[in-house]
């Protein structure tokens, strides 16, 4: 049998001893309310009173014409309140928090959309929350750095490292390791040591279990393809979770190229990767030959991850999912095309997926259904694309 | 026996207390490393712990995190740490031991690592990141080659500590209290309880780290155990005099080995 915590050689608990106890009272408490129904009906009271699920699944019908192959849905996760798949993970594990009696919440971020959700969360439970960001994060995502403020959290900045996602995860474990009692640590994918893979993954699933009564009611059937992006994998193990044991049902991940993974700027930790243990974790990881981590690179802060979670790194090896690396380039013309295709402004995280949802559609058959995880939505990054694009914005005063 | 059980040994025999330093390898380059090994084992060290640096050092505060940046920027390798050590060899018969994480150690290969710690003369690693429940990943590489994998717990470890503890090797590494290496002006931990618990399980010496930034502390915390180890306080002096570190380093260890050996008590059971 399959220790907890291990997929296949991946996953464990890689941390401190310091933290020891810290994740096996996690993994305990989790054991507990996971099963308790008064817990799981307040969870699906959030879900739909305040994340406004489930989330649309959307027929693209001209993004299915012009491409000319298999039938396309969206699965609207960009219409959750706070605008990603963030979200349902993170009204999980704050029940999870307040049931251990945890008063304070700390998170990691890279895009700020888990910070953002973090924050959210913790403002309607009334807990105090500091977010950790890359300072190199904070200057490409300023609005969702004042969103947080907003809602009441404290954004600490990340000098270390390369200051943008890994680093921040480097701050947040330090900080847990330091006020272990009192704080919960939040973390915002399906990665770091178990349990958090998998209650990550479980508060995520829900995606893929409404992909799949959604397209039954529609079509009747089982979706042939799903692509969702990578980055740590919560919104891909989501949305592929539910559909694992179907073996008719392909599974891509989308992971960011950057600027192309024969080039040093890029973060397709599965197609470039190579197993190692981090951030609490083994997995696949972009490293040396002295198992330094490498600085990763991508337009999109979200996917800006030099690992992939442990789940992910099974799927990959066992060939039951595929990952394919979209690069920049290829993401901001998806990002425009699904705009003006489909009136949707996609996350640039989500672009990855719309990205390679287009190379893979034209080749499957008009009866064939493909399933695109809109992950989040666009707002935060059109400044950003306008950069890239070369237009000028006008700040106002 | 090994050079740890031997020192330790040694250590009760005369009734003194283990002083431990910390110094990054390559910081600010391997040559100055290399100085100081010998110069802190000349003025009072016991043991001297070598720290392999690491890209994200997660169990380490500013000061080591640092130390780990110079080190890599001045190009420190582990295969250029190993010939260190083995030159070090030439000179000394002091323990000496790496503290890495096991990243390290994995991607170099656990066999070819722990060949090499036997080769050259590395009697013990201690790898932050690797807790007990994870100790398979290096243990059977380890005892083939007779190095000692250093046991770790800390405050928080409460019923943990006597699974760790009872099997322990070498020596058990105390963590002084939550959160990350680097200087602390004051604990909060309760020392009695945290140290009785150890000391009833652990059948090898115990030596306390994490926060230790002067001779009086040392002291104190040592009256609890059998040793002390100070990391950060030792890193900040080479941070400012970079390769003209020697001298006040060696001066602060023989100030550090002073507040140890006036601490009150003696070696376990003796």
């Amino acid at each position: 049998m399959q220790k907890a915590g291990r997929y296949g050689e991946f996953g464990g608990q890689y941390v401190p001893e310091t933290l020891m106890n810290a994740v096996h009272e996690l993994e305990t408490a989790y054991e507990k309310y996971s099963r308790d129904p008064e817990f799981r009906a307040e969870l699906r009271r959030l879900y739909r009173g305040y994340a406004n699920r489930p989330s649309m699944l959307y027929y693209a019908k001209r993004m299915t014409e012009d491409l000319g192959g298999a039938k396309i849905y969206l699965k609207r996760e960009d219409l959750n309140h706070t605008g990603a798949h963030k979200i349902n993970n993170v009204l999980g594990q704050i029940l999870l928090a307040q049931r251990m009696g945890k008063k304070r919440i700390i998170a990691e971020t890279g895009a700020g959309q888990h910070g953002v959700a973090a924050a959210t969360a913790a403002a309607v439970f009334g807990m105090e929350c500091e977010i950790f960001m890359g300072v190199k994060d904070m200057e490409r995502q300023s609005l969702n750095v004042y969103r947080m403020k907003l809602l009441g959290a404290k954004v600490t900045g990340v000098e270390s490292g390369t200051g943008t996602l890994k680093d921040a995860v480097n701050e947040a474990m330090r900080d847990w390791a330091s006020n272990v009692e009192s704080t919960y640590y939040l973390i915002g994918s399906t990665m770091g040591p178990h349990p958090y893979p998998m209650i990550v993954r479980d508060f995520q699933k829900v995606i893929g279990q409404e992909i799949r009564s959604q397209l039954e009611e529609r079509e009747g059937r089982l979706p042939d393809c799903i692509v969702a992006c990578v980055g740590g994998g919560s919104n891909a193990m989501g949305a592929f979770y539910e559909f694992i044991p179907e073996k008719s049902v392909r599974l891509v991940g989308a992971e960011a190229a950057g600027k192309g993974v024969d080039t040093a700027l890029h973060a397709a930790t599965i197609t470039k990767g190579s197993t190692g243990i981090f951030h609490g974790m083994k997995s696949l990881f972009l490293q040396n030959d002295e198992g330094q981590i490498m600085p990763v690179y991508s337009i999109s802060a979200g996917l800006d991850y030099p690992g992939i979670g442990p789940e992910h790194a099974q799927l990959a090896k066992t060939g039951r999912a595929q990952y394919v690396p979209v690069t920049d380039e290829e993401a901001v013309r998806a990002f425009e095309y699904l705009s003006r295709m489909e009136g949707i402004i996609p996350a640039i995280e989500s672009a990855h997926a719309v990205a390679a949802a287009m190379r893979i559609a034209p080749e499957m058959r008009r009866d064939q259904i493909l399933v695109i995880n809109i992950s989040g939505r666009g707002d935060k990054d059109v400044a950003s694309i306008a950069k890239y694009r070369g237009v000028k914005l006008n700040e106002p005063d | 026996m090994n050079r740890i059980d031997r020192k330790f040994a040694a250590l009760k025999e005369q009734g003194e207390k283990a002083l431990i330093p910390f110094v990054t390898a390559g910081d600010p380059d391997l040559e100055t490393t290399e100085k100081l090994v010998p110069a802190m084992l000349g003025a009072g060290a016991d043991l001297v712990e070598i720290g392999v640096p690491f890209s994200d050092p997660v169990a380490e505060g500013p000061v080591i995190q640092k130390a780990s940046r110079r080190a890599l920027d001045s190009g420190t390798t582990l295969v250029k740490i190993f010939g260190m050590v083995r030159r070090l060899r030439e000179k000394t018969d002091e323990p000496l031991l790496l503290m890495m994480y096991l990243n390290s150690i994995f991607r170099f290969g656990t066999e070819r690592f722990c060949s090499l710690c036997e080769e050259t003369g590395v009697d013990g690693v201690i790898v932050p990141d690797m807790p007990y429940e994870e100790r398979g990943e290096i243990q059977g590489a380890a005892d083939r080659h007779g190095v000692v994998p250093i046991r770790m717990v800390a405050p928080t470890s409460h019923e943990r500590i006597q699974m760790i503890a009872s099997s322990a090797k070498g020596f058990l590494y105390c963590v002084s209290s939550t959160g990350v290496t680097g200087m602390r002006s004051r604990f909060t931990t309760d020392f009695s309880g945290f140290f009785g618990a150890v000391r009833k399980y652990a059948k090898v010496p115990c030596a306390v780290g994490f926060g230790i930034s002067n001779p009086e502390q040392a002291g104190k915390m040592a009256a609890y155990c059998d040793g002390a180890i100070v990391g950060s306080a030792i890193v900040k002096i080479v941070e400012r005099e970079g390769r003209n570190a020697v001298p006040a380093v060696a001066s602060f260890v023989r100030s550090l080995k002073a507040g140890v050996t006036g601490a009150p008590g003696s070696a376990p059971n003796g």
